[in-house]
Order: structure tokens, then C-alpha cells, then sequence
């Protein structure tokens, strides 16, 4: 039946009868804001351990290179990242992302973390998400708790909450209502799945690791064909956001999600598997760019993730679960063009632990900071109800430029 | 650690443990599976659904209504078709251990129709499964044979309606005579097996016993419109000899008559043994359990409950070795049990199991589906089975993996399958290699 697909598991088919729009649980009214920007936040969920030191890489550290053999990116020459700052360089998979910094439109934080402090995934994602102070808290997302927040307020008037996915992520559920829309494309086997697959397969069932090598092995010969871009889905699910956040009576508030940071081995350095993550993502910033138009002079975008990695690259060319990494802010409305850090140093005594960059920001500080500034929210709203029990945290100010 | 016994009986038995369900279970799943299998009991859907003649009928109206405006509104075909999804995805759903529910795919499968065949056979292939197979699967398998071959489905789908007995009244009128498809399937796929002992000669002789079944037209003035009828004008006149015996010509008894003796012919037994064996315990089958299975087929005169119980007592059945690969929809109700995935959407079933290999009621040929490993772990098998676990994981809320590991496995996965859902980057991607483990693929 070519019709009927919600759960069809092939990226030719198409997800649901319509494939468009499901879900439409809240339709927001018409803002009545008076004067003020009538401001876009979004937040993406960067899933399973961004590698800040690779993505935003302090070259000038004198420790870097070091820790980072076969990984470490550079200033100049075969390995170099875009500049940022002189101390940082972003990785060269985000042309994208090195322009809006160039043009004021995005800032780093770096050696930033949530409140966790353990290295597990799951654990770290319900904490980052839920932006509650420990795990298994997880009847609502802080996302959600801000448009709770925003509702009642005349400033910016209740838009409902837009959650990217088949499930809306932990960070936008919660008492708000949930406006759900989902790609039409599922996901592929992403490279880090079907690795994770084979490993397991090869260890206990060589019929199915020989099944799967031969897929592989088809997709490799597949993809080495001329024009055979992908379709991706990261990219179709900002395109999507980007133009339901644009509408006028769209939602203010949205959430979506890429998955396969876990970079524990071949990571890669300036081309690798964490270079074609960073360019799909990069790839998203301009669709989320493109696609908001008129609205993106209005817009804040946040990338975060669960954790960090480790400083020192791993025995298989990778990196594990760490502490501190970066949130990157991208967007019209964004006071850009910084890397900011209270830069913790790479040298052994320096790091967490023995082996993480140690965390000298709170993500929670930066993401109540943009919260206020772009929706005026109260610093005590915000550390009460946001994110509980953050009320002695000061908000991260000034990451929002002033409206025009 | 091994897999439980208990585990790797409701993999191969069932249909996968539901969450709670090994606990339930524990200790007493043999008592649950065999618990299944009451003697004449038929196994139904749980929904009130009309039989052949009125869904046919429902198709008629559907069509008639259709086509004054074909640009909008759904092709009822498609529409009777997904309600008939829907029953049997409940069903899987809703099944205990689903030992009951995975013997009527088996038998649904042994005498398969392809909705490919046409609008009507797509429409009547879930009413022939409620009709000719689930009253039927712990009764005779005679009582099966007969229903399956006479159903409309059946008819339409291997040709017999239109198969006109040469010498009959409508034969000698129109010069039209025998359709043999039918009378070969028979033979070769339903009861004695190819090899089973039968020349062409019984190909042709059963084809004569067969003219005159057919299904009823819409003027309905031979039967009730969409029925399976016998019709005297169509029937070749005259004793037929099958196998070395004669069967005199006593209208529709004739084929009843050559169908009870088919069913209990020795070959049948050592088919169908054979068939329950590989499909159920291993593709190569041990001798010795299709011994067993056969010899009990044989003295119990074909008693399917007798049968499925010889099954479930055979000592290979309770081997520890899992080389059979679950077919895909084994694989699709498998993980919406253990996901507490109580979606069932025909459209979603249908959907996923035409992606992944195994369109519902459209197997390849009349063979019905393979019944090896080799045919299922293709690459384009495993890529999509991949693409499935994914989506199924990533729509899924809530279930800890590490629960949901001892709730489809009781602790018995093994170190590396535990490993990897344990370090999985997410919660999506942990039950994703969960359900593409070997503990989940195998059985």
C-alpha cells in the first residue's frame, strides 16, 4: 500500500498519509505584542557528546595539539579551521556557521555544562533537557516550562511549542501544548549505527555481520556513484521548523534534534565522521537561515549537548565521555561575533577530573540569559519554574542584541 | 549468559514476550504455549467482521459508488483490505504467548492467496484466512484442505473459477474446458508435495473433479453474489481416477472425496511435518522431529491440535540453537509487543511489511513466503529491518532500555548486545540495536 507509512522503513517512502502536518494540538493566537521584537527561540538537541574541543578547537592553547593527536585541528595550514578569534578556530565543516560569526550573527560559550556531572548519555540527555538539577525528573522539558512562563504575559503572547520528531523530545513536553510535525523523511542507518551494528554483529553472529557488510558494502559503491546526495533528514526537519516558526501565528518556541556525536573512535580531525556531522549540521544552520527569511532578524537558534569529551584523544582515535564543551548561538537576534569562555586550560592539573575540560559556564545560566533578554522573563520565573532550584545562577546576559 | 528456555519458546513459539510477560510467565511457559491449543477450537480475530459473500458484496457497492466519483474518496478495495489488516494486527497484538496466532500465519501461508491477483482476491484474502484457516488450525487439517480449496479466495486466485469441465453442459456450449492451476497446487503445494507420488495424469483428473466450483456471479442466480458454489453445468461428467483410484461422479462430493483422501495420504503427512519443522525449528529440519510430526499426523488422522502439541513436546524444539531468522512480520509484531506499541495502523503494518519483504497476504507465488534465513538476511532485508528498528525506537516514549533488555530477554543477552544498548548515544539508538540484536532476530 504506497499510501500508508507512518512507520514505512525506507527513506524512498514518506512518513504518514499526508506526510505534512500532525498533531496541530494547539493553534496559537495572533500576537498582540506592541512595538517590542516579536522573538523566535530555538533549541537543538545535539545528541550522544559534542566534542567542543574539536568543533570550536583552542589552537593557541599550548596543550591542544598535544592531547589531540591525529585529531587536532590548526590555525593555518592542512588542518585549519575557520578563524574566530586568534585563541579559537571553528571546525572547517561550518561554512555556514564561520559567516553569521563573521556577519555578528552567532557566539560561542565555551568550557560550558549543564549541572551533570556523571557520563551518562541517557542521564545527561533527561538533565540537559529536562533542565531539572539531577536525572529521572522528567515529566517536563525546560522549553515547555518557558512557554508556560510566557503565556500569561502580555509581552509575548502564548505560541504553543513546536517539538521536531516522531516523539517530541523530552525538552519541549510538558503542561504547554506541543504543536508535533515530523520530517516525511525517516532517518537512515546513520554511519554511527550501522558501525555500532557491525561491531556487535561481528562479535557474536557472523550471518548477520556478513549481511550487513554486503549492505554496506552496496551503499559504499552507491554513494561513490555520481549526484548521489542523500536526503537528509536533519536538514528536511530545520527546513520544516524554520517554516512553521516563520509563520506569523506560528510557534515561538521549537526544539529538534540530530543524533551521533558519540564520537568514541575515528572521530576524525579536519575531514572524518565528526566533519560530515558538523557539516550536516552546518548544512542546517543555513536551511534554519534560508527558511526563517524575514524572521531570522528576530531569531535566537541554541545548540547544546548532554556533555562533552575527553581531552585526550582515546585509543581508537576518538574521544569519550567528558564534561565542558561548547553551546553556539546562531541567529539574527544574537549579539555574535565572540567566543566566550572563562578558558579553563588543557594542562593535567587543569582538567576535571584528570581528564575533562572543566567546566567554567552553566548552559542553564546561558539559556535563562536568552531567555530574558529576548523574551523579558523574570530572573526569578526563570530560576523558580525554568529551571528549578537555579535561582542563586545568574542569567548569561547580553547574548541577545537589543531589538532595532 | 544463554538465552532462558523460556525466552527462546515464545521466539520460536510465539509471537515475543509483551512487557511483563516472562514474569507472568515464569515457570509455566510450556503450560502457556500448549495452553493455546484446544482441540477444535478455532483461533478468531478479535472483531466482528463479515463473511466473503458480504464483504464482496461491500466491494460491489464501494466500487459502484467509487467510480461515479473515482478523484475522491478511497478505493474500497484498499478500504476492506486495511480493515481485515487491522483485525489481524490485533490479533498479534492482543495474543498471549501468540502460539495460536503464529500457526495460522503458518497455515495461512501453506495455503497462501495473493491479493496481487486481483481487486477481489485483495478484498477476500482476509475473510478466507477468518474462513478456511482459523476455524480449522487446531481441528482437521481435511477440514482445512476443504475450506481453503473451496473458498472464493481460493477459486479466484488459482483460476478454478473459471475452469470448465470439457464434456460438461457449458463445456460442450461454450468450448471452453479445464483450468489445471488449481488441481496443481493441490498436489504439489498443499498436500502430497512435489515428489509426493502424483503424475500429471492426477494433475488433469483432479482439475476435472474441480469443474463446476466456482464463485457466484452478481445476478446471484446460482448462489448468493461472491460465494463459493458448486455448478452442475460446469461440472465435467463422469468418474475420475486420482492416484490409482476411481471416485464416481457424485456432483460436489467428488472433490470432498478426493480432498479427505489427499489429506491423509502419507506423503501429505511427511509435507506438512516437514513444513511445521522447518518453519518453526530450523530451516534444515532435524529427521527426527519430521519424523515425529509425520507419525503423529498419521495416527491421529491429521489432527492439527495433536500435531501442534507433538510440536511443542518434540526435544528439538527445545534446542538452544536459534538459526532461524524471524520473518519479517515476525520481526514487526515482535518489536510492537515488546515496545507496549499499541499503533496496529493497517496502514503502518501494511506499509512496513511491503518495505520490508513481506507484503501482507502477497507472497511471491502460491508457495507462499520462504521459510529461510538466506531469503530474509539479504542486504536490502537488513537495511530495511535497520530503517524499521529506528523508526519504531524513535517514536517510542519512555521504555529504559536496560528494562527493556531483561523484559525481551530475562537477563539472557548476551555481554556484547548488553554492551552496546548500554554505551547506545540515546535511548532511541539503544532500543534500535536492541530490537536489531541476534537475541531479538534470531529464534
Amino acid at each position: 500500500m504506497g499510501d500508508c507509512t507512518l512507520l514505512t522503513p525506507t527513506r524512498r517512502a514518506i512518513l504518514g498519509a499526508t506526510g505534512a502536518l500532525f498533531a496541530w494540538s494547539f493553534i496559537p493566537r495572533v500576537a498582540s505584542a506592541a512595538g517590542a521584537r516579536d522573538a523566535r527561540f530555538l533549541t537543538v538537541v545535539l545528541r550522544g557528546g559534542l566534542d567542543g574541543l574539536s568543533a570550536v578547537a583552542p589552537v593557541a592553547d599550548p596543550d591542544y595539539t598535544a592531547l589531540r593527536e591525529g585529531i587536532a585541528l590548526a590555525a593555518e595550514g592542512e588542518h585549519a579551521g575557520h578563524a574566530l578569534d586568534g585563541f579559537f578556530v571553528l571546525h572547517p565543516a561550518m561554512p555556514n556557521l564561520a559567516r553569521l560569526y563573521r556577519a555578528g550573527q552567532a557566539t560561542i560559550v565555551h568550557a560550558v555544562a549543564t549541572g551533570y556531572r556523571e557520563r551518562s548519555h541517557f542521564d545527561g540527555q533527561d538533565v540537559l533537557e529536562s533542565g531539572q538539577p539531577r536525572p529521572g525528573l522528567v515529566g517536563s522539558g525546560w522549553v515547555n516550562r518557558l512557554a508556560s512562563v510566557l503565556e500569561p504575559m502580555d509581552r509575548v503572547s502564548p505560541r504553543g511549542v513546536l517539538g521536531v520528531g516522531q516523539i517530541p523530545p523530552l525538552i519541549v513536553r510538558g503542561p504547554a501544548p506541543v504543536l508535533g510535525w515530523a520530517p516525511q523523511v525517516l532517518p537512515d542507518a546513520d554511519d554511527d549505527f550501522t558501525a555500532r551494528l557491525h561491531d556487535l554483529y561481528a562479535g557474536t553472529d557472523p550471518m548477520f555481520a556478513e549481511a550487513l557488510g554486503r549492505h554496506l558494502e552496496t551503499e559504499r559503491i552507491a554513494a561513490s556513484g555520481p549526484a548521489t546526495k542523500r536526503r537528509n533528514g536533519f536538514t528536511e526537519a530545520a527546513a520544516g521548523a524554520a517554516r512553521l516558526v516563520a509563520a506569523d501565528d506560528g510557534p515561538r518556541l521549537a526544539a529538534l534534534a540530530l543524533d551521533g556525536f558519540d564520537t568514541h573512535a575515528n572521530e576524525g580531525g579536519a575531514n572524518g565522521r565528526l566533519a560530515k556531522l558538523l557539516g550536516t549540521l552546518d548544512e542546517g544552520i543555513g536551511v534554519l537561515e534560508a527558511g526563517l527569511g524575514a524572521r531570522w532578524r528576530d531569531t535566537a537558534i541554541l545548540f547544546v549537548t548532554e556533555f562533552g569529551r575527553t581531552a585526550r584523544v582515546n585509543g581508537t582515535v576518538g574521544t569519550d565521555h567528558g564534561t565542558a564543551t561548547v553551546a553556539m548561538l546562531v541567529g539574527g537576534a544574537v549579539n555574535g561575533g565572540r567566543v566566550l569562555a572563562d578558558w579553563p586550560g588543557l594542562r593535567a592539573a587543569d582538567l576535571h577530573e584528570g581528564r575533562d575540560l572543566r567546566p567554567t559556564a552553566d548552559l542553564r545560566a546561558v539559556a535563562k540569559g536568552i531567555a530574558a533578554d529576548l523574551f523579558e522573563v523574570s530572573e526569578a520565573r526563570l530560576g523558580d519554574e525554568v529551571f528549578p532550584g537555579t535561582a542563586g545562577l545568574a542569567p548569561y546576559r547580553d547574548l541577545v542584541a537589543p531589538a532595532a | 549468559m544463554a538465552l532462558p528456555t523460556e525466552v527462546i519458546l515464545l521466539q520460536r513459539f510465539g509471537l515475543g514476550p509483551r512487557p511483563g510477560d516472562l514474569a507472568r510467565l515464569a515457570g509455566r511457559v510450556d503450560g502457556a504455549l500448549a495452553g493455546e491449543v484446544v482441540a477444535g477450537r478455532p483461533v478468531p480475530v478479535p472483531a466482528e467482521l463479515p463473511d466473503s459473500a458480504a464483504v464482496a458484496e461491500e466491494l460491489r457497492e464501494g466500487l459502484a459508488r467509487w467510480d461515479e466519483d473515482r478523484m475522491r474518496g478511497r478505493n474500497p478495495a484498499r478500504r476492506l483490505f486495511q480493515r481485515e489488516v487491522r483485525a489481524r494486527g490485533a490479533a498479534a497484538l492482543a495474543a498471549g504467548t501468540g502460539f495460536a496466532e503464529r500457526l495460522v500465519w503458518f497455515w495461512s501461508n501453506h495455503f497462501c492467496v495473493s491479493v496481487a491477483k486481483n481487486r477481489l482476491v485483495r478484498t477476500l484474502a482476509g475473510a478466507f484466512e477468518r474462513e478456511a484457516i482459523r476455524p480449522h488450525v487446531f481441528g482437521r487439517f481435511a477440514d482445512m484442505l476443504a475450506a481453503a480449496e473451496t473458498h472464493p479466495a481460493m477459486l479466484i486466485y488459482l483460476d478454478n473459477r473459471m475452469s470448465i469441465g470439457p464434456g460438461s453442459r457449458a463445456g460442450i456450449r461454450t468450448g471452453r474446458g479445464l483450468n489445471e492451476n488449481l488441481a496443481r497446487e493441490i498436489l504439489e503445494l498443499h498436500t502430497l508435495g512435489v515428489g509426493g507420488g502424483y503424475a500429471q495424469s492426477d494433475v488433469a483428473a483432479l482439475a476435472a473433479v474441480l469443474t463446476g466450483w466456482t464463485v457466484a456471479g452478481p445476478k446471484g442466480g446460482k448462489g448468493e453474489p461472491g460465494s463459493a458454489i458448486f455448478d452442475s453445468a460446469r461440472h465435467e461428467p463422469g468418474a475420475k481416477a486420482v492416484l490409482g483410484r476411481t471416485y464416481p461422479d457424485d456432483g460436489p462430493g467428488q472433490l470432498g472425496a478426493v480432498l479427505r483422501d489427499l489429506a491423509t495420504h502419507p506423503s501429505t503427512a511427511l509435507f506438512v511435518a516437514t513444513k511445521l519443522a522447518r518453519h518453526f525449528v530450523a530451516d534444515v529440519p532435524p529427521p527426527s522431529l519430521v519424523d515425529a510430526l509425520a507419525r503423529r499426523f498419521d495416527e491421529t488422522g491429521g489432527d492439527l491440535a495433536a500435531v501442534s502439541l507433538a510440536l511443542l513436546d518434540a526435544p528439538e524444539a527445545r534446542a538452544p540453537d536459534r538459526g532461524k531468522v524471524r520473518s519479517p512480520q515476525e520481526f514487526l509484531f515482535a518489536s510492537l509487543r515488546l515496545l507496549g506499541d499499541g499503533a496496529g495502523d493497517p496502514g503502518e503494518i501494511a506499509g512496513s511489511l511491503r518495505a520490508l519483504g513481506q507484503p501482507m497476504w502477497e507472497p511471491p507465488g502460491p508457495n507462499g513466503f520462504p521459510d529461510l534465513a538466506g531469503h530474509w538476511l539479504s542486504p536490502e532485508g537488513i537495511e530495511a529491518r535497520m530503517e524499521t528498528a529506528l523508526a519504531l525506537a524513535g517514536r517510542t516514549d519512555g521504555p529504559e532500555p536496560a528494562d527493556l533488555l531483561s523484559e525481551a530477554f530475562g537477563g539472557g543477552a548476551s555481554e556484547a548486545t548488553a554492551k552496546a544498548v548500554r554505551r547506545a548515544e540515546s535511548r532511541g539508538q539503544a532500543i534500535a540495536l536492541l530490537l536489531m540484536s541476534p537475541e531479538f532476530q534470531r529464534r
